[in-house]
């Protein structure tokens, strides 16, 4: 126990890392995702398939295997990263397509009536999407994606079988010092447990806000 | 020289297969209030539709004081169609007013009104606030300014997309059905609003099933049919008109 205790700091040091991952991850994919599902929405044929299709592809693999494949496959390409860039550059192709996903839900689920309005009163498309279609749709977006939120943080731990020395990969390291694996997992469980207990709070408060909204 | 402010020539427009409007024609001209009847399906709708451009027309011309709406050029071989901001800037001239309100559910009825104003009109806080409170105190909801749709009747939900659509001063106003979806007794209420507006010398297009209304406030009744415009006349005219299938209507109707 007081080797646990004592390693702390390192721990620490770990968690850093698997928050430094996890907010990289999810500010790229928010903003790609936004603007992919947005184009899969609205953009021309050509952008909505192709969007498509990547969005399938990502989605239909694993994420560990995007994870090996952009830190190890795409030297063979010539493309050579560090662990903690491929860690953030996977994790986050993985999360755009779900993002993309989450945002085109929650624009179709707005009545088309709500864009004929807009049109009616003479709002070109931009400011469509600003004042009406993002607004109504956010309420839909946000508690889907804090859950994505969420599993990034939680699937961040996959990161450290490249050798990013991110939470799960600093209780690994100290429990082959110690040999003592129990009291690190139990510190480990409880500080993953926090992170994705805050964020769910927050969800839950988020989705009363946005109650007051009907159609 | 003076041109009716509407002027829709032989008009086409087909969903797939179906045929919806079959070569309407028809002037309307400033002030002028008219009023389009017949059965679901006659194409009513979708002619009201098409002058906003809400719906894209196939074929024929929709030009409102003189210019083309849906299409840059009058050659119907070689047009092209308008570009999405030339046709805001021009649906900003036309108010439509939805069966089903529309309004923006998380806006309330006073940012409702406003919206047009700051982002179309380019007005200044102060002044668009002033219009929309101007405008709802006409359509009697001087006490809702600060409600959200959801927290509204249907009724009072229907004067606020009518004073959303006039606050923006168009040159004539579109009114789908726009009691269709409302309670018996909170017909009364929007229909007075757009009597009021009838007094004002608005130009108005009505699609309705209210006949009675259509009779009291129109010019001109159109009696439309089968996507073709079957007779159009004053509202004395319609009533005593022997046109069968106009009478086959108003008798179902009736019932």
């Amino acid at each position: 126990m007081e080797a646990a205790l004592s390693s702390l700091p390192y721990l620490m040091d770990g968690l850093l890392v698997t928050l430094q991952v996890t907010l990289l991850v999810v500010v790229f994919a928010t903003i790609i995702g936004v603007i992919l599902g947005v184009g899969i929405s609205y953009g021309p044929l050509w952008l909505r398939i192709l969007v498509r299709i990547f969005s399938d592809f990502i989605r239909g693999i694993p994420v560990l295997v995007l994870i090996f494949f952009v830190y190890y496959g795409l030297p063979a390409i010539g493309i050579n990263m560090e662990t903690f860039t491929a860690a953030v550059v996977a994790l986050s192709i993985f999360k755009i397509s779900h993002v993309i996903e989450n945002t085109r839900g929650a624009i179709q689920s707005i009545h088309h009536g709500q864009m004929e309005a807009g049109q009616a009163i003479g709002l070109n498309f931009h400011e469509r999407l600003i004042y009406i279609i993002f607004p109504l749709a956010l309420r839909r977006f946000l508690p889907p994606w804090i859950n994505s939120v969420a599993d990034t943080a939680k699937g961040s731990a996959l990161v450290s079988l490249i050798g990013v020395v991110d939470l799960m990969l600093a209780m690994q390291k100290v429990i082959g010092r110690t040999y003592d694996a129990m009291p690190v997992y139990i510190v480990g469980l409880i500080i993953y447990f926090i992170i994705n207990y805050c964020l769910s709070l927050s969800s839950r408060k988020l989705e009363a806000k946005y109650a007051y909204i009907k159609e | 020289m003076s041109h009716p402010l509407i002027q829709i020539k032989n008009l086409y427009k087909s969903f797939g297969d179906t045929e919806v409007l079959k070569g309407v024609s028809i002037d309307i001209n400033r002030g002028e209030v008219v009023s389009i009847i017949g059965p679901s399906g006659s194409g009513k709708t979708t002619l009201l539709r098409c002058i906003n451009v809400l719906t894209k027309y196939d074929k024929g011309s929709i030009k409102i004081d003189n210019v083309e709406i849906g299409y840059t050029n009058d050659d119907e071989d070689y047009r092209k169609e308008r570009s999405e901001n030339q046709l805001s800037e021009f649906r900003a001239e036309l108010g439509m007013v939805f069966q089903l309100f529309y309004l923006f559910p998380h806006l309330t009825s006073l940012e409702n009104v406003m919206l047009g104003l700051r982002k179309v009109r380019k007005l200044s806080k102060v002044k668009a606030v002033d219009q929309a409170k101007y405008w709802l105190q006409r359509v009697g909801l001087t006490d809702k300014i600060n409600s959200l749709p959801s927290e509204m009747s249907g009724g009072q939900q229907q004067r606020v997309g009518i004073a959303r659509a006039v606050a923006m001063d168009p040159k004539v106003l579109l009114l789908d059905e726009i009691t269709s979806a409302l309670d018996p007794e909170l017909v009364g209420e929007v229909l007075e609003v757009v009597q009021k507006l009838v007094e004002d010398g608005m130009t108005m297009i009505i699609v309705t099933h209210e006949m009675s209304f259509a009779s009291d406030v129109s010019n001109r009744i159109v009696f439309m049919d089968q996507g073709k415009i079957e007779i159009d006349g004053s509202p004395s005219e319609i009533f005593d008109s022997k046109n069968e299938r106009l009478n086959t209507f108003l008798a179902r109707i009736k019932k």
